[in-house]
């Protein structure tokens, strides 16, 4: 029985914060969130070279041969950093053709995204909510027609794997003919999103796809769950500081009994979830028949408390925190995109209902 | 990350199991005995083979076992899951036991761990008193040396269990000169006596649990006092630590979970079982998430008790988390049983002779709010997870005092 982190998995979390300190600390985030892209080639460049782009992916394919929890970790790290990028979508895009590709879509593709050479992204969202493969309808077989939306980096991935009518999934090259991206106003500027109009755009499907969408999107759900934790705790500290320097009456407001038990209740709810997705991540590889039911339950949790916290240091920060220029708002939209991608709370919940045959 | 226990650990649990299954229930003519005597045979058995009262020396009859969270919850699960008494549960072995093995003098420890291991003596806790609750360190209860005896007066109030205490362990003021902390001294005093009134107080479910025990010239031996005069604020922490190392509670949110989950099956909702409709689905999915928050935290805490290392400040949230979940499970209970939420809570639906359906639940409704004063208010919890878990200051009144 060891619930625990190892050493190596420590060093992770550690190297990938002092990376962020040093190459995209808070005043970096500040002016990629205001700018055009929302994306910075050097910090990702960075990220790919510390071999973050291919956590997963099998050391045969380049990739570092490591677990879910592996990047799950990452995932925490950048979250509490607010870290801007196109991690979440390229990780879950090589899972993707990991997963579900031929051979020769796996040698084709996974050397290229583990080294960071190549970005990935998963195109699932339909409009109208459908996220779930079971839900998805864009049809298609050799060429692909339709509209993909909330696709995460989506204009500049250079290969976005498409959730297709059936459940299963799809390669499409976004400078192919017929790949059209429209950039989508989202709120989380960290994370920019795009809608893809496919409109007889060359595709190749993965043979796998069918098997590996719902692997993919849950582990979509413990990665969101992992950046909600992060930031979650991040925002305690921030409203933490503020309660230690901030005075009024002459003290400082963390004398405050009311404003005390508020950041008290935040900890004590945010704390267990860094075990809640721990597990789920584990689960994901070690515990298959548990690992859908948990990872739908920590996406349902952590996101939904993730957002509430968000809420409570906006409060907690008084008018200050309702400014763009407070750094509370980039986490406070960070918290809105872990809440809805890939389904709201209520959805997974219903669905971890059905699975406990509730 | 490994939630498998090892070769060694699951070869433990297959002893503990053939231990069990031998063991217990008792059969032959012991099984005709009345049952607390067959429990109490049982225990002995199961100390000499090291099963319980492990972290007590054999000297004063426990099993004397090194720490070992790991065999500690494998045998609470096995024990459990045989429905074979386990540690004798109270006060007393929980609380007072510990700070007698690090603060009591030798005759003491001898006098009063075995008897109290084996539950031959009963005790209660006498800490609150009616002016001092959440600031316990300000409790006027006196004691006086008169003779070679203590002689106290004063009252403590919510004494769980009075009723049926042998002896008592409290906090009187003794140095009334000295500053509020360091004016007390921690008691052992016999309830056999005239000089103690033991009053029922009736709670809101009907039941009468706790007490008021009132003190008028009740009298102690001299040396009855753990640690030296004075220093009982801090005798009586030692028992804190003790309190952190108890992390079993998460199995209490599961169960719960698991209840509320049976009761929407059984309750219909429009005609249909309550399970299928879509509020309480979301409702139960919500208290879920944080059970299993609270549930995996447990299995970090156990780690860290097993590999001997500090949890951090997680250790500080368990009750607060564990009382929560307790008053989610009850308010969608309440909503399930509906117009059972007129009725008395199950004892007394049981006293009156009336089936006692969901009444339980009524009990479980106001319970949960116990738990939310008992030991600490959730409000305190606040104050100590604001300061000790996120480093804020201390509120000023507290400063002062």
């Amino acid at each position: 029985m060891d619930f625990d982190l190892s050493e190596e998995q420590e060093l992770l979390q550690e190297t990938v914060r002092q990376f962020l300190q040093n190459e995209c600390g808070p005043v970096r985030v500040r002016e990629i969130f205001d700018g055009e892209t929302g994306f910075d080639p050097d910090v990702w460049r960075g990220l790919a070279e510390m071999g973050l782009a291919g956590i997963y992916v099998p050391d045969e394919y380049g990739g570092a041969g490591l677990e879910l929890l592996d990047l799950a970790l990452v995932a925490e790290v950048l979250g509490a950093g607010a870290a801007p990028g196109p991690f979440l979508g390229h990780a879950l895009g090589a899972l993707a053709i990991l997963l579900g590709g031929s051979d020769a879509q796996k040698k084709e593709w996974l050397p290229k995204l583990a080294c960071g050479e190549a970005l990935a992204s998963v195109a699932f969202a339909e409009p109208g909510g459908a996220w779930q493969p079971s839900e998805w309808t864009l049809a298609g077989a050799a060429v692909l027609n339709g509209t993909k939306t909330s696709v995460p980096g989506g204009g500049i991935a250079d290969v976005v794997v498409i959730g297709t009518a059936g459940g299963g999934l799809s390669l499409v090259e976004r400078a192919a003919s017929g790949v059209g991206v429209k950039p989508i106003a989202g709120v989380d500027r960290t994370r920019r999103i795009d809608e893809l109009v496919l409109d007889g755009a060359a595709c190749d499907p993965l043979p796998e796809g069918v098997a590996a969408a719902p692997r993919v999107r849950d582990a979509g759900l413990v990665l969101l769950a992992a950046d909600a934790h992060g930031g979650a705790a991040r925002l305690i500290e921030l409203a933490v500081d503020y309660a230690m320097t901030r005075e009024q009456f002459g003290v400082t407001i963390g004398h405050f009994q009311a404003l005390k038990h508020q950041l008290s209740n935040m900890v004590t709810v945010v704390e267990p979830t860094r075990y809640l997705y721990w597990y789920a991540a584990h689960a994901f590889d070690h515990v298959p028949e548990d690992a859908g039911r948990a990872a739908a339950v920590a996406k349902a949790h952590l996101s939904d408390q993730y957002m509430q916290v968000a809420r409570d240091t906006v409060e907690a920060h008084g008018g200050i925190g309702f400014t763009w220029e407070c750094d509370v708002q980039i986490y406070f939209k960070r918290a809105m995109f872990d809440r809805a991608f890939l389904g709201t709370p209520a959805v997974h919940r219903e669905r971890a209902a059905a699975l406990a045959g509730w | 990350m490994d939630l498998h226990y090892s070769e060694e650990y699951e070869a433990f649990r297959r002893e503990v199991r053939e231990f069990l299954a031998a063991g217990w229930p008792l059969v032959g003519e012991e099984a005709a005995l009345p049952l607390e005597e067959q429990a109490s045979r049982f225990r002995a058995r199961a100390i000499e083979a090291g099963y319980l009262a492990r972290n007590i020396p054999r000297q004063y009859g426990g099993s004397e076992q090194p720490p070992d969270a790991f065999r500690a919850t494998i045998i609470r699960e096995e024990f459990r899951a045989a429905r074979a008494p386990g540690d004798v549960a109270g006060i007393g072995p929980s609380m007072l036991v510990p700070t007698l093995l690090e603060k009591a003098q030798e005759w003491q420890k001898e006098k009063f761990v075995g008897p109290t291991m084996r539950g031959e003596i009963v005790w209660c806790q006498g800490y609150s008193e009616p002016g001092s609750g959440s600031d316990l360190a300000s409790v006027q209860t006196r004691a006086e040396i008169v003779g070679d005896e203590w002689v106290i007066n004063g009252q403590k109030i919510w004494t769980s269990g009075a009723q049926r205490a042998d002896y008592i362990f409290c906090l009187c003021r003794t140095e009334p000169e000295a500053p509020k902390h360091a004016g007390i001294s921690y008691l052992l005093v016999d309830m056999k006596q005239p000089g103690i009134d033991v009053r029922p107080l009736k709670q809101m479910t009907g039941g009468a649990g706790f007490n008021e025990v009132f003190f008028t010239d009740a009298r102690t031996p001299v040396d009855w006092i753990v640690g030296k005069r004075g220093e009982g604020w801090i005798v009586s922490r030692t028992t804190l630590k003790h309190e952190r190392n108890s992390i079993g509670n998460a199995a209490g949110g599961v169960q719960l979970l698991a209840g509320v989950v049976r009761l929407a099956q059984r309750t219909k909702r429009n005609g249909r079982p309550a399970i299928e409709d879509p509020e309480v689905r979301q409702r139960l999915g919500v208290i879920e998430g944080f059970v299993k928050a609270h549930e995996y935290a447990g299995y970090y805490q156990l780690t860290c008790a097993g590999k001997g290392k500090e949890p951090g400040r997680i250790s500080t949230m368990n009750k607060l988390n564990a009382t929560e979940i307790g008053q989610m499970v009850a308010k969608l209970a309440l909503d399930l049983i509906e117009e059972e939420g007129l009725l008395e809570p199950r004892a007394w639906q049981r006293q009156a002779g009336a089936p006692d359906g969901n009444t339980s639940w009524v009990a479980q409704y106001m319970g949960s709010l116990g738990s939310a004063i008992a030991g600490g208010t959730a409000n305190i919890q606040r104050n100590i997870i604001g300061e000790r878990a996120l480093g804020l200051p201390r509120d000023a009144a507290a400063q002062k005092s």
